[in-house]
């Protein structure tokens, strides 16, 4: 009889969804652009790819280990974040770098905030940020796809300049850039998978490149070339798709993202177009993630009754 | 509840640290510690003014009027202030104009400041003098340290010696302003962490 009246505390509802489940959805979403990436970029990425993923589920296990907190590399995230932090670079940077930019990601940006679920920046793009400002010269050193890599300018760079890859090229991914930022289309068809499961709502990706295209096809002076070129090349798919939607450095409600998306896009654009660099998705994600917190203040649905 | 010479000297080295447990003067703290040598000589700095203006304020405590003490405790400072300055000019060239603005900027150093409102206006002048010693030792010992870690990561060298050879890539981003804030989390969580081991 008693034990029929117990009223436990929410959530009644209960998904299928697990922190695992979701993780390893998106590992499998980003399954075809990795192969695709070590088949373009060779044996560099695959280094790059494998020393990322490996030290950063080695610094989990460690850290979690000297927190006296239960060990979770199962689950997951520290494997995303260090496939995301070598899709961030390029593929021909020295083999220290995936490795200190791991350890950067799961250890500072991660658990010096209380571990998943605590971090208020994406720890991939903080670690890529990192990288940049430390080690500018490796970090920026792109090379061509193929066996015979030689060193070459990535498409935003080299926008108007008779080099410039065709369209198909920098939609399909056959251009030089970071390891996981090359293939729009593989890109989308994991974004679209995770749509599928239910992993990623369409309203951030959808609404950051959605702003990014408004604004870089008006103050082009309408050029619908120069707006799909611009749309499919650099990491703006990755960044729009796998990036912004972390769950943990991302508005919680609609209202929410669509500010957090609308900023993204609109700082992507300034960077690409006024900024010294050729590519501002991941410092626009992680301004957004800083405002985050801010966004979510001034979202929160009132209380009904509550106060004004 | 009176505390002995010692005691007053001490406190400001470790236990009530500027930098890593009152967290003032985070300006200097931030800023100037490129290098080790940089922050040993603003910590330095700082400490001579902090104990010449401790005990000028605790020897006219009596004739400072409450109303208007802390205009009177800026005159104090500012005179100090530009006396270390011009000292440093004139001695350590090479110094001053790595430290720059920072030099003037002493005078509104909230330790310097806090000292004076919280101990030397109402302590006598060697508890002052023990007190500005002790704050600005443990100042100097907390920017030391930050210079230093920031120059072996930053630049591969320590009060200018190179420590790793040429193959030694640097953290660039440790001596830019981001590394100041990563450097000085990460060792004020280290510190904490013992505090609350001990405790």
């Amino acid at each position: 009889m008693e034990s029929k009246l117990i009223v436990s505390s929410s959530p009644h509802i209960r998904s299928n969804q697990t922190v695992k489940s979701i993780m390893r959805d998106v590992v499998i979403a980003l399954v075809p652009a990795t192969l695709y990436s070590v088949y373009i970029f060779r044996v560099n990425a695959l280094i790059t790819i494998l020393l990322a993923i490996i030290t950063a589920v080695a610094t989990e296990a460690v850290i979690q280990k000297i927190r006296k907190k239960p060990i979770t590399i199962s689950d997951w995230s520290a494997v995303i974040t260090g496939l995301l932090l070598a899709f961030n670079l390029p593929a021909s940077v020295p083999w220290w770098i995936p490795v200190i930019g791991a350890i950067f990601a799961i250890a500072i940006v991660k658990h010096a905030f209380g571990g998943l679920g605590q971090n208020f920046m994406n720890p991939a793009l903080a670690a890529r940020a990192f990288l940049v400002a430390s080690w500018p010269v490796e970090m920026t050193s792109w090379i061509t796809p193929g066996v015979d890599a030689v060193s070459a300018a990535t498409p935003l760079t080299l926008w108007g300049d008779k080099m410039q890859p065709s369209i198909m090229d920098a939609f399909l991914g056959n251009v030089s850039g970071c390891i996981g930022e090359t293939s729009a289309l593989l890109l989308i068809i994991g974004g679209i998978y995770l749509l599928y499961r239910g992993v990623i709502k369409i309203t951030i990706p959808a609404m950051y490149i959605g702003t990014f295209a408004v604004l870089t096809f008006a103050f082009s002076g309408f050029d619908f070339v120069f707006t799909f070129y611009s749309l499919v090349s650099g990491g703006l798919m990755l960044g729009a798709i796998y990036m912004a939607t972390d769950y943990v450095s991302s508005p919680v409600n609609t209202k929410g993202q669509l500010i957090f998306a609308f900023g993204c896009g609109l700082i992507t654009f300034v960077i690409r177009t006024y900024g010294g660099m050729a590519e501002g998705v991941s410092f626009s994600i992680l301004l957004m993630n800083v405002a985050t917190p801010i966004i979510e203040r001034y979202t929160t649905p009132k209380i009904f009754g509550g106060a004004k | 509840m009176s505390k002995t010479k010692l005691q007053i000297f001490t406190n400001g080295l470790y236990k009530e640290n500027a930098t890593f447990y009152q967290l003032l003067g985070m300006c200097p703290t931030l800023a100037v510690t490129t290098s080790a040598i940089n922050g040993l000589g603003m910590g330095l700095a700082t400490t001579a003014v902090l104990v010449l203006a401790n005990m000028a304020i605790s020897l006219l405590r009596n004739f400072i009027p409450n109303k208007i003490r802390i205009p009177s405790f800026i005159v104090v400072i500012a005179t100090f202030v530009t006396i270390i300055g011009m000292v440093m000019e004139g001695y350590l060239p090479a110094l001053y104009s790595a430290l720059g603005l920072f030099i003037p900027l002493i005078v509104v150093n909230c330790i310097i400041l806090g000292r004076a409102e919280a101990f030397a206006y109402s302590n006598n002048v060697i508890d002052s003098f023990l007190d500005g010693l002790g704050m600005g030792l443990g100042f100097a010992l907390s920017l030391t340290i930050l210079g230093s870690v920031r120059e072996i990561l930053g630049a591969g060298s320590i009060f200018g010696f190179s420590l790793f050879g040429a193959s030694f890539k640097p953290v660039l981003m440790m001596i830019l302003p981001p590394g100041a804030f990563l450097a000085l989390g990460i060792l004020m969580a280290i510190n904490n962490n013992y505090k609350s081991r001990k405790a």
